[in-house]
């Protein structure tokens, strides 16, 4: 085996140019996977990160219908006490669940004394939603750039940034929050502004947050409700089947009609980047198709190339008693070893890529988020499956040209010019 | 005892319409051992009745004998076991392979076909090499070495598996004289050696001189 490598690596540098430029451009197809896995991936993945670490959780749990509501802000889909217990009985006894935390979502007026503008409001227990959006802080400032002990307490309200800057309001200033209840009538309450939060992508990208008990203050609800519950897991690479298993015991939960009364969605369902993070990787398959087509057209050209100008070389080895597999292995030997070599040099190269992009960080904008910082990764499974890939497509192409070599008639190949 | 028999055997090529008559019922025997040439002008057929005993193609009728074996009867793997095992070839443009040298282009069949250990091939390829005079040329490639020292090397070739029969088509026609002769002498003394039988086709007349048994095809009969 290893004396028949030896004699396709001679083969190869026999024709040293023609091996050089096939394996460049095999390298350049492996390289342009690696990169681009590398950028796209790590761009989804920290997108991914942004939006349900610091915002909309990975899953959230709502009374049935209320995604689909033609109201932004539905009011009569609230899930009362006996309805959160429930639910709180099926979160704690999945042992994948790392934290959940109730929500209540509002639209209201805000008032600086001066302006009135719209604002959509977050309610939330600060111990519990921080364990579900542990980098909430991230994106929000507070005096003296301090984060508090606790992250907002009842009385306070934290504005989103463009809004803060519209109306000139600061970290301090007191506001008036006013409010519809589901009955329709009106409720104000005072506020002081106890941070201001970045923008970010998506539907929750660019509301504020307030306490949960002010929310039913201001709702005038006489016994606690909630609108949301926002679920965070363990292992991330878990999400389908936690969902799944969730779901079907929250359906479990039915209404007279004997329909289920809770449902439960994945952030992919309720983010839009869910589509652009669909789009990354049909990218990024397109490119690894990219990738086989060069691997397979110039192999299999070069094979191709490689037995015709071998014809009486053939002849030889079948003449002196050389079995037909044996020729056939020396030229799958030999497209491998094409393979193996651009494969080595691609995966060099892309490493050291990845690793020169991480020292020159990449910053760009994205929506209305601004200095995006990203940290090109590649996971080894990736650096393998292309690997694989070419390896396996090397021998795919080189099939045909070792199949043709070996049913070559000795006295034909003999005779060959 | 035969080695070789031909039994009444005749190859026809068709090309297109026509059709060539390379051999025509020609039947001969060849001993064991012996240093056998076929001779004749371009075209006789001497390339063809070498591809026939060799193996390397079929008679269109007729039979040959190879020791025991009907080889007109086997088949493209059987053909293959048996070229590989019992005989030994020598090419007019020395067919050496161009990326092994000269000692690995000794060495291949025992590799490739016979699957010998690297300690055997060892001491097999540098004691043909010495007998064929090329050993301190072992580890050069064939681009490096002269027209001799290439037949030098396929004669090595064509012994390495002490095969009972070595074919050997024009094997002197791209030498100068002196090395021709050469060629052909040493072609004699590994016969000597090895008792292995030789069939030589030439149209060179000094080098016919050199063979004990001649076979003269015209126009694809023997004359």
């Amino acid at each position: 085996m290893i004396q028949i490598f030896k004699i396709a690596l001679r083969n190869l540098i026999r024709y040293k140019r023609r091996t050089l430029l096939t394996s460049m451009l095999i390298t350049l197809g492996v390289l342009m996977v690696i990169l681009f896995s590398g950028l796209a991936g790590s761009f989804k993945a920290m997108m991914i990160g942004q939006i349900t670490d610091s915002s909309l959780a990975q899953m959230q749990i709502h009374k049935k219908g209320y995604v689909s509501s033609i109201d932004t802000s539905p009011l009569n889909l609230t899930i009362n006490q006996k309805g959160y217990k429930k639910i709180e009985k099926i979160l704690k006894e999945n042992s994948d669940i790392e934290a959940y935390a109730p929500r209540i979502k509002l639209s209201g007026m805000l008032s600086n004394f001066k302006d009135t503008t719209n604002i959509r409001l977050n309610a939330i227990e600060p111990e519990k939603e921080i364990k579900v959006c542990p980098n909430i802080t991230e994106r929000m400032k507070f005096i003296d750039s301090q984060i508090p002990d606790v992250l907002l307490k009842p009385g306070e309200i934290i504005i989103p940034e463009k809004l803060a800057a519209g109306m000139n309001i600061k970290i301090r200033d007191s506001v008036v929050l006013v409010a519809n209840n589901r009955d329709g009538s009106i409720n104000g309450l005072n506020f002081t502004v106890a941070g201001i939060i970045d923008t970010l992508m998506g539907p929750q990208g660019k509301e504020g947050y307030m306490h949960i008990k002010d929310a039913q203050s201001l709702l005038r609800m006489e016994k606690p409700e909630i609108i949301e519950i926002a679920v965070r897991i363990k292992n991330f690479e878990k999400l389908d089947a936690v969902y799944s298993d969730l779901k079907s015991n929250l359906e479990k939960t039915k209404n007279k009609r004997g329909k289920p009364v809770f449902e439960i969605h994945t952030w992919e369902k309720l983010s839009p980047f869910s589509n652009i993070a669909k789009m990354i990787d049909f990218m990024t398959i397109s490119m690894r198709f990219i990738m086989i087509a060069i691997v397979l057209i110039s192999i299999l050209n070069v094979m191709m190339m490689s037995v015709y100008e071998r014809i009486r070389e053939i002849g030889t080895m079948s003449a002196i008693g050389t079995a037909p597999i044996k020729i056939m292995g020396l030229f799958l030997a030999e497209g491998l070893s094409l393979g193996l070599i651009s494969i080595l040099s691609g995966n060099i190269i892309g490493i050291f890529g990845i690793y020169i992009l991480n020292i020159n960080k990449i910053r760009f904008a994205f929506g209305r988020m601004d200095d995006i910082l990203l940290s090109p990764a590649i996971s080894f499974s990736e650096i393998a499956w292309v690997s694989a890939t070419v390896l396996a497509v090397s021998v795919i192409a080189t099939l045909q040209p070792a199949y043709k070599a070996s049913k070559m008639e000795p006295v034909d190949a003999l005779g060959h010019i | 005892m035969a080695l070789v028999q031909i039994d009444n055997i005749s190859k026809i090529y068709q090309t297109g319409v026509v059709q060539v008559k390379a051999l025509q019922d020609v039947s001969l025997s060849i001993d064991e051992a012996s240093f056998v040439s076929f001779v004749g002008p371009s075209g006789s057929g001497k390339t063809t009745m070498l591809n026939l005993i060799g193996c390397l193609d079929k008679p269109t009728k007729g039979k040959i004998f190879v020791g025991r074996e009907q080889v007109d009867a086997f088949d493209r793997r059987q053909s293959a076991m048996f070229r590989g095992s019992a005989l030994g070839f020598i090419f007019q443009s020395f067919n050496l392979f161009p990326v092994l040298t000269a000692y690995e282009n000794v060495e291949y069949p025992l590799m490739m076909i016979k699957n010998e250990s690297t300690s055997k091939r060892k001491e097999k390829v540098l004691k043909i090499l010495d007998s064929v005079g090329i050993l301190n040329q072992k580890d050069k490639f064939p681009d490096q070495l002269s027209g001799g020292q290439k037949q030098r090397a396929a004669v090595a070739r064509a012994l390495i598996t002490h095969p009972k029969l070595v074919l050997a088509d024009e094997p002197t026609a791209n030498l100068d004289k002196k090395s021709a002769i050469n060629i052909i002498r040493l072609m004699r003394t590994m016969r000597d050696e090895f008792k292995t039988t030789f069939i030589f086709s030439t149209h060179d007349p000094e080098v016919m001189k050199e063979a004990e048994v001649i076979y003269t095809l015209e126009d694809g009969r023997l004359v």
